[in-house]
């Protein structure tokens, strides 16, 4: 990691976004969400709460679920990162995301990219997820426009097309 | 008020050493941030109490599970994921699993650490009534060396600890000594997930020949601190489960806390519940059972 300690101003620091490499200049505490909308232009990752309630703002950070409001830049320096940008293929929504249009689990679209990797973080870790492992594995996730049960169907409906039974 | 970036210095040495040689130093001046899961919460609403913030995320030394044939040593840099995905854990510290599974969500159990949930010193932390339950001892670093003090003294009021300014937790240990107890936990709160808790039990006891031969019942969320109930403990050794046992245990319970109104419960519904808890700990204690089985 960089050490700033030196001066109290902005630092140097690289991690690796959907694939891409990028280095940004910001200062230490600066929050990876702001990092990401604003010297990024990855403007999917959603601000909800700003205090790690509502999961609007996750990320995959080395392949784990965070909340990308509660980490400082710094501590994302040297990592690995998913956002909503990197969970298509191209112009082909994931099995995850056409699941959410399908169902009807996007509505307003705020909660939704934390929903889709809550999911994916889910998926990767169990393939084929009974209900209570999705209520449990989206409850750090708030939804106020759906109602919940149309997200679930979702990612009961991409697990099974991602492992045919 | 929200808090600027600019305003902040945050830096990451990488080694424990480095950490502990700043914390000493300038002792107050530095803020240790682990996960973030409190302490970035308190930089966006703007009360962070210290400037300079040295980050411990991924220490080497604070990592960890050690498993010998007396005991476990968790660094306190371990995550609630780790806890709950920990064989020896879930299998002989129920209590420790239970409550790392039930604090925040997935995002933050991947971030927050239990020395961090220590340190915060939450009356509602989940973690440290199980903590008390099992006695565990903290291993405490400085550059003035290493010490070993145990869980229950450390709090001694509200968000006050005997942790000296230039001193960080390094590790929790506890002893294997509890496969044969009946492990109790319970959290009273709004919601499974992301809820912070109105009341939350952690009990062991041990029954035998018909007499509870050992207990320890452990709270939080009902006073300033978590808190263990020695003398109700006291009072039920020896003794065989009946009505009676009941019905002083609640009596008991509900002197020996101290809890508030706030905007997630009230006084009083918080010393019913506790007692109710408490009366259901002691039931089921008292029911012939296969040993070793957690409730949950």
């Amino acid at each position: 990691m960089t050490n700033s300690s030196e001066n109290h101003g902005k630092c140097e620091l690289s991690l690796t976004v959907n694939g891409k490499l990028e280095t940004v200049r910001v200062f230490p505490m600066e929050r990876l969400l702001d990092v990401l909308r604003h010297e990024l232009g990855l403007t999917g990752t959603k601000e909800g709460c700003g205090e790690g309630e509502c999961g609007s703002c996750s990320v995959l950070m080395n392949g784990k679920l965070v909340n990308s409001c509660l980490i400082p830049a710094l501590q994302a320096a040297g990592t690995n990162l998913t956002t909503i940008e990197g969970v298509a293929d191209g112009p082909q929504l994931s099995a995850l995301q056409a699941a959410f249009l399908e169902c009807g689990g996007a509505q307003c679209g705020i909660c939704t990219p934390g929903m889709i990797l809550a999911s994916c973080h889910l998926l990767d870790k169990k393939p084929e997820p009974t209900l209570d492992d999705i209520r449990e594995a989206l409850s750090g996730n708030l939804c106020r426009c759906t109602g919940y049960m149309q997200i679930f169907d979702a990612v009961a409906q991409a697990a099974r097309r991602r492992t045919p039974a | 008020m929200r808090s600027t970036p600019s305003d902040y210095e945050l830096i990451a040495p990488g080694k424990l050493q480095t950490v502990m040689s700043l914390l000493a130093e300038e002792p107050g001046k530095w803020l240790p941030i682990a996960g973030g899961t409190d302490v970035m919460v308190q930089y966006a609403a703007g009360k962070l109490p210290a400037r300079k913030l040295v980050s411990i995320w991924n220490l080497p030394e604070l990592r960890g599970i050690e498993i010998s044939a007396e005991e476990i040593r968790i660094g306190a840099g371990c995550t609630y994921t780790e806890l709950r995905d920990h064989n020896v854990i879930a299998r002989e510290f129920p209590l420790l699993a239970s409550a790392a599974r039930w604090t925040g969500g997935i995002a933050n159990q991947n971030r927050g650490t239990l020395g961090g949930n220590i340190v915060n010193a939450s009356p509602a932390a989940d973690s440290l009534p199980a903590l008390l339950a099992y006695e565990a001892e903290l291993i405490l670093v400085s550059v003035r060396g290493e010490r070993r003090a145990p869980y229950l003294g450390f709090h001694t009021g509200y968000k006050k600890m005997q942790l000296a300014p230039d001193e960080l937790i390094r590790a929790i240990s506890i002893r294997r000594s509890f496969s044969d107890y009946l492990h109790y936990a319970r959290k009273v709160g709004a919601r499974n997930a992301q809820a912070i808790s109105k009341v939350c039990v952690a009990a062991l006891g041990q029954q035998r020949h018909g007499v509870v031969e050992d207990v320890r019942i452990a709270l939080g969320s009902v006073a300033p601190i978590p808190i263990r109930l020695p003398d109700l403990e006291r009072e039920i050794k020896r003794k065989s489960v009946n009505a009676e046992l009941l019905q002083l245990a609640r009596r008991m319970a509900s002197a020996a806390i101290q809890p508030i109104d706030d905007i997630r419960s009230t006084a009083k519904y918080r010393a019913a519940v506790a007692g109710n808890l408490i009366a259901e700990f002691l039931e089921q204690l008292g029911r012939p059972r296969p040993s070793g089985k957690t409730n949950d």
